[in-house]
């Protein structure tokens, strides 16, 4: 599996998603200093739930970061956060 | 993280309005995340007390601790934790941060 379906996979399995769009920006960053070059280390990650309302912007990501705790220590070098409720998409 | 490093940066987030951690500094950021902060900060005309975790790897680690975030750069404002470079951007673009700071002293932006 890839880590862009993994995190694909993990979201879905926690949230109840009404949008989710992941972009693989890896390649804008492709061979930086701190790139490890694996194509899938820099992400830019859409999410639209109703489980993010009443929640402030630092708990949304904070959510966010918990259900991707294992990737953002392994392959994730960076994370883009958009997150917002229906209401606010 | 030691009592010394917690006090450390009690006092550091205390006594400095803006102050933001980041990879490499505000005049030379080393990452795209913190460049973007350090932007938008200096968009708002505040004074950034910058510092470089790639400095020190103590002070890295003892920061994800203490602010309970993952990920750099980190901000925070009048001493209260604001988040990373999405969330600056975005209350940036929401008008929130220019009210956040209003009644900071303000610098001239640099270039």
């Amino acid at each position: 599996m890839t880590v862009a379906q993994k995190i694909e996979e993990k979201l879905r399995a926690a949230l109840n998603v009404h949008e989710l769009v992941l972009d693989n920006v890896s390649h804008h960053h492709a061979g930086h200093a701190s790139s490890p070059g694996t194509g899938e280390s820099h992400f830019n990650l859409r999410l639209v739930s109703p489980d993010f309302e009443g929640k402030s912007r630092i708990e949304r990501q904070k959510l966010v970061y918990q259900l991707l705790a294992e990737e953002l220590q392994g392959p994730i070098h960076a994370l883009s956060l958009k997150i917002l409720t229906p209401a606010e998409a | 993280m030691t009592p010394e490093m917690k006090e450390r940066l009690t006092n550091e987030v205390k006594d400095n309005d803006v102050v933001l951690y980041m990879k490499g500094t505000a005049m030379i950021p080393m990452c795209g995340f913190s460049a973007r902060a350090a932007q938008v900060l200096q968009a708002v005309g505040v004074k950034i007390h910058d510092v470089n975790i790639l400095d020190s790897d103590e002070l890295r680690l003892a920061l994800k601790e203490f602010s309970d975030w993952p990920t750099f750069p980190q901000c925070y404002i009048k001493g209260q934790f604001i988040g990373g470079s999405d969330i600056l951007m975005d209350m940036y673009q929401d008008g929130e941060l220019q009210k956040m700071v209003a009644e900071l002293p303000k610098v001239t932006p640099v270039k």
